[in-house]
């Protein structure tokens, strides 16, 4: 088997098999209630983090706009389940259109933004990215949608003109936010969040996946190798913002009042951070790195929600310094080829090889 | 009248935008690195001018000289820890470093201020408006409505002392920095370094030295900025900064990013759109069309109005 496959499969096997011990644990009443409430949250956000990582790690650009593709899969899948409420009548068939549909218009606007920002290049890609979340936040944050007998009012003012007062449902509204059916559940978050992850492995090991690494570590001279660039940078910045479609989807149907401020800047540093701890193009360290920030100070920290954020600049600063400092990148060093580190390398690789040895046998 | 109340309006907001773009384009110019952190520096000047301003026994003067010294002592502490170590890394680690700083300074405001916006005293507190035109008289300059020899009459246009010590203020800072940059030895310094940092070097050109200036010359005009921006608008938070750290950065792009007067073009029209933009067609989207300006300037002119286009060296 190969190396690549064999990790893959490593990372898929743990994401799912802790994934269904955390949900079955919940389902039979382990947890206390605390704990089980940060499940589909901290799966959300994994989702996040991952499909984050494809921009950052994969292709090597900072996108620091995801909170707006994920507000465009939350509010376009939450207006379509509020449209739809009464008339699809099976919820999960109704949860998994609003996903999809969240997710194909995530996409489409991701490459609507795509073809022109994907022109830039580093910093000012980042600042483009950046300005287009803001943009996604104000736009949804003045957005009234309003059902009446006549059918469904879109408009920039409230109320929207010409509603029919007596039969009036308000499905956007604006600052307020919009009320989403609360369909998200535990086993829903699983579902996505396995789909994604495999649909990214499949990715970033394919021809496409492998071609945007060459883009992210010589541009010029995967150019010249005749990789159209322009394609697969293109192509990897869509999936990631599909799937944030389909995370902000999930959120949008798991919290009660759903308020577009919430997508600001912050939130996509927050995954920022997940994706730098975990390691620039890692899915398991993404993964890692979400559950170690997300879940334990909100066990163990919670009342200092401040401190909480003090320590991811830190962590920002410090991961890297520590990667990509001179200094940082001696201490490292030191450390790895220190004795006590050399010996447990050989301890591990001593046992490695005896298991290998037995399976050849 | 009221199209040229929001067009000095503008005109304000848009030198304050300058003040801060310089910063972002000093910078940008010479040690290639976008500086995140730049947004919160004028945060932190504002609470330094605040807290210095809150005790009692210290003038406004003294004041303005506090927050300028934290400032630019602040600016060139965070080049020597966060950046020079990376100064040979990917941009994309800079970048992310940038942040982290940029995040770690509102949170420590946060921690240290908390999140209640604070009232800044206006530094011209007290002070008469500069201009009141009143319907067919003359106008008046420096004159308290309450002085008016008009009577009651109210003016149909004011402009107060903030706005016109904005666009002053500004002025003569960027008529300043001009000179200084192309007539001093270490103005020339500077500009050797964003050319060619390597061949500046070999001149006998300090670099490190160099860059520690641009980044203290940056933070200084960013300790400025905050006080003409918290005068003009007297709510200080520990997110103050961000927002118009980012629509400057927007500016010194709108500009071309890495050239001064650039930066000054691209600050007053962004300040003017915003204004005209607030009063014209939407209040809720003036940030969202803001940008819109950058996207399309990246679009149409990527090196913006007065940046020069560079090919990519093999």
């Amino acid at each position: 088997m190969r190396k690549t496959t064999k990790n893959n499969l490593i990372t898929f096997g743990g994401t799912t098999v802790l994934a269904v011990v955390m949900a079955v644990l919940s389902a039979a009443g382990a947890l206390n209630s605390k704990t089980s409430g940060l499940l589909i949250p901290m799966g959300i956000y994994i989702i996040l983090a991952i499909s984050l990582n494809l921009t950052v790690g994969i292709l090597g650009e900072l996108s620091l706009g995801h909170a707006g593709f994920m507000c465009i899969g939350a509010y376009v899948s939450g207006a379509f389940s509020l449209v739809f409420q009464n008339t699809i009548s099976p919820v999960w068939l109704r949860f998994s259109l609003a996903i999809i549909f969240g997710a194909v218009m995530a996409a489409v606007f991701g490459i609507l933004i795509g073809i022109p920002v994907l022109r830039l290049r580093g910093d000012y890609l980042a600042i483009v990215t950046l300005g287009f979340g803001e943009i996604m936040k104000s736009i949804a944050n003045n957005i009234y949608l309003t059902e009446d007998k006549n059918g469904l009012h879109f408009g920039f003012t409230n109320p929207p003109s010409g509603i029919d007062s007596e039969t009036k449902r308000e499905l956007l509204k604006g600052p307020i936010g919009m009320a989403a059916p609360q369909d998200t559940t535990i086993w829903a978050v699983i579902a996505v969040l396995l789909i994604c992850l495999a649909i990214l492995m499949m990715f970033i090991d394919s021809r496409s996946g492998r071609a945007c690494m060459a883009v992210r570590d010589n541009y010029i001279a995967a150019q010249s190798v005749g990789i159209n660039v322009t394609k697969y940078r293109l192509m990897a910045f869509t999936l990631s913002a599909a799937i944030a479609g389909a995370a902000g989807a999930l959120y949008s149907h798991s919290i009660s009042l759903l308020a577009a401020k919430k997508f600001d800047y912050n939130l996509s540093i927050l995954i920022l951070v997940f994706v730098v701890l975990g390691g620039l193009g890692s899915l398991r360290g993404s993964i890692i790195a979400t559950i170690i920030l997300y879940a334990l100070p909100e066990l163990f920290l919670r009342e200092a929600g401040n401190l909480r954020m003090l320590l991811y600049a830190i962590i920002l600063i410090v991961m890297m310094l520590w990667t990509n400092a001179p200094f940082g990148i001696r201490l490292r060093e030191r450390i790895l080829n220190s004795g006590f580190v050399m010996k447990l390398k050989a301890k591990f690789n001593r046992k490695k090889a005896g298991a290998g040895g037995a399976e050849n046998e | 009248m009221s199209f040229i109340s929001y067009l000095v309006s503008g005109l304000s907001l848009g030198s304050i935008y300058a003040l801060i773009a310089l910063g972002y384009t000093m910078v940008y110019g010479i040690a290639k690195m976008l500086n995140f952190a730049h947004g919160d520096i004028i945060m932190v000047g504002g609470y330094a001018a605040f807290l210095a301003m809150s005790a009692s026994w210290c003038p406004i003067w003294l004041a303005m000289i506090i927050s300028v010294t934290v400032c630019t002592v602040l600016g060139v502490v965070i080049e020597k820890v966060a950046y020079r170590p990376l100064r040979s890394a990917p941009p994309l680690a800079v970048l992310i470093t940038a942040i982290g700083v940029s995040y770690l300074l509102q949170n420590i405001a946060l921690l240290t201020q908390s999140a209640t916006p604070k009232t800044f005293k206006s530094i011209a507190a007290g002070a008469p408006p500069f201009l009141l035109v009143f319907e067919g008289k003359a106008p008046l300059f420096f004159t308290k409505l309450s002085d008016s020899p008009y009577g009651g009459e109210s003016p149909v246009l004011t402009i107060s002392m903030e706005t016109f010590l904005a666009i002053v203020v500004s002025l003569v800072i960027m008529a300043a920095l001009t000179l200084f940059i192309n007539k001093t030895k270490a103005g020339k310094a500077m500009l050797a370094c964003s050319e060619d940092r390597g061949a500046a070097q070999l001149m006998g050109i300090n670099v490190n030295a160099t860059i520690s200036m641009t980044f203290a010359i940056g933070s200084a005009l960013a300790a400025v900025a905050a006080m003409l921006m918290c005068s003009a608008y007297p709510l200080l938070s520990p997110t103050t900064g961000s927002m118009p750290g980012i629509k400057a950065f927007v500016a010194a792009v709108f500009g071309g990013i890495g050239s001064i007067p650039g930066a000054m073009i691209g600050g007053v029209l962004l300040g003017v759109i915003e204004q005209l933009s607030k009063a014209y067609i939407s209040s809720q989207l003036s940030d969202a069309i803001v940008f819109l300006v950058l996207i399309v300037v990246l679009i149409i002119r990527p090196t913006g109005i007065m940046g020069k286009k560079i090919s990519e060296k093999v």
